[in-house]
């Protein structure tokens, strides 16, 4: 395989990055990292329908991911309106909002009977070693290629712990440590297991691209 | 093949979570490293495509929001912070201040309506009196021209006498009153067999709109309106009909 393009990624894939050109020395062997340095989380401030008006949208699309029903995501998004209105006060203000909102429908839905349905132990499979990184097969390339339904159908057959970690930093953007404020996990639990949900993404999809007739 | 680099590393990469030293160091691995390359191209391609998927399956026929919930949640969401200022403290003091401005405005009205049934009172006993005395008027005459100068200097103000001669009412003659402290005048018109008052006085009782439109009421049997112009008020009180006062009164306000 050639040598990668010294042209970084994100402008090859029209992906959203700032702009960073790599000036420093080469890099020891084994990195030394202090992820989530770069975070993008923010503090909100404001009253309660300033913050809560615009995030309803993106707020009732996770519901519907949790529950996979139209009407039980509605009523989930209302439940959890309502107690963030009644507990806004112990909101701090200037904290974020985003990741605050978040655990409250993420807890409402996780005490809902779907939730407790749901829900798994999962502190041996965090604590897990990760497997080292290994080269792209050609079923990785294929991913570019595939359509939303089959990633939204390998989405859906992720286990909910899996599933909600991926679309909050996908989908929703949030950071590592907003996904960790939300999750009430700490931030090294949202690596490991993102790493994980995106490999059980991958194998998923490798099993869907097998399956297909060729 | 295998790579030193952290998995998790990539993945950091892949998400923006780097800081700029790390960002640097990764990507100049990824320069050397054509298996690293390749697969965070996958991990982005594979970010981009799942964000893009995870999209389009809530705006999905199956999942698209219900306006109807859309307008109940931001009915809800709007109403109970419109005042955010409104604590309950903060409404319990409104409420209050409503309610006091309620008795306030209340008992006004009651203490208006009585010094008002006062007034109409005075002003029913003054005609009545006339009617029973065998001088009603002080100036007797039919000509409005004999009857508005005998009040020169008798009033501090002075008024229009509108023309009688085609009415169906007869003026009979005028004397001077005190109305509530004040001196005023009385016009006496007879119409066929009865006898009409109209009370002419400076004074403005604070229980009377000013400046407002005619008002007709009945009091003790006998008809009454009143209204005010130029700072004058004006009553007609008479025992004939509502109609009858009322057409008298319109002779008057013509005449302004």
């Amino acid at each position: 395989m050639p040598a990668f393009s010294a042209q970084p990624l994100s402008s090859q894939t029209g992906f959203r990055r700032t702009s960073h050109k790599p000036q420093a020395p080469a890099p020891p062997t084994s990195l030394r990292y202090t992820v989530g340095a770069v975070d993008k989380t923010h503090s909100d401030s404001g009253t309660f329908e300033d913050l809560a008006i615009p995030r309803f949208a993106s707020l009732y699309r996770f519901a519907c991911w949790l529950t996979q029903d139209r009407t039980a995501a509605e009523d989930l998004v209302q439940e959890t309106f309502m107690k963030a209105l009644k507990g806004f006060a112990s909101f701090q203000q200037g904290t974020n909002f985003h990741a605050w909102i978040y655990r409250i429908l993420r807890n409402t839905f996780l005490t809902s009977k779907a939730g407790l349905r749901a829900h798994v132990s999962l502190d041996a499979e965090d604590a897990a070693p990760l497997e080292p990184l290994t080269a792209a097969t050609p079923e990785t390339n294929l991913l570019a290629r595939l359509d939303s339904e089959t990633i939204q159908n390998a989405l859906m057959e992720l286990p909910l712990h899996l599933r909600e970690v991926i679309l909050l930093c996908d989908l929703e953007e949030m950071s590592y440590r907003e996904i960790a404020t939300a999750m009430g996990i700490p931030i090294g639990t949202v690596m490991s297991r993102l790493a994980r949900a995106r490999k059980a993404m991958r194998s998923l999809l490798a099993e869907k691209i097998q399956g297909e007739p060729r | 093949m295998t790579c030193a680099l952290d998995p998790i590393q990539l993945q950091a990469y892949v998400d923006e979570s780097l800081s700029p030293q790390e960002l640097a160091a990764v990507e100049t691995h990824m320069r050397e490293c054509a298996p690293c390359a390749a697969e965070a191209l996958a991990k982005l391609q594979l970010k981009r495509n799942t964000r893009a998927a995870a999209a389009d399956f809530a705006s999905s026929p199956e999942f698209r929001m219900r306006p109807e919930f859309r307008n109940r949640m931001q009915k809800q969401l709007v109403q109970p912070t419109r005042r955010p200022w409104m604590t309950a403290r903060v409404q319990w003091a409104s409420a209050l201040i409503m309610a006091l401005v309620l008795i306030v405005a209340s008992t006004t009205v009651v203490l208006h309506r009585t010094e008002r049934k006062h007034a109409i009172a005075e002003l029913l006993d003054l005609h009545v009196a006339t009617m029973a005395s065998p001088n009603p008027v002080d100036v007797i005459s039919t000509d409005r021209h004999t009857v508005k100068p005998w009040f020169q200097g008798k009033l501090p103000f002075t008024f229009n006498l509108p023309e009688f001669e085609n009415s169906r009412y007869k003026l009979l003659g005028g004397k001077l009153i005190y109305f509530e402290h004040n001196p005023g005048a009385q016009l006496v018109l007879g119409l066929n067999k009865h006898q009409i008052s109209v009370f002419i006085v400076q004074a403005q009782p604070p229980q009377f709109p000013s400046d407002a439109g005619p008002t007709s009421n009945t009091e003790q049997g006998f008809s009454v309106e009143t209204w005010s112009h130029a700072g004058l008020r004006f009553f007609v009180i008479g025992d004939t009909s509502p109609a009858d006062i009322h057409a008298l009164g319109d002779l008057f306000r013509a005449a302004m």
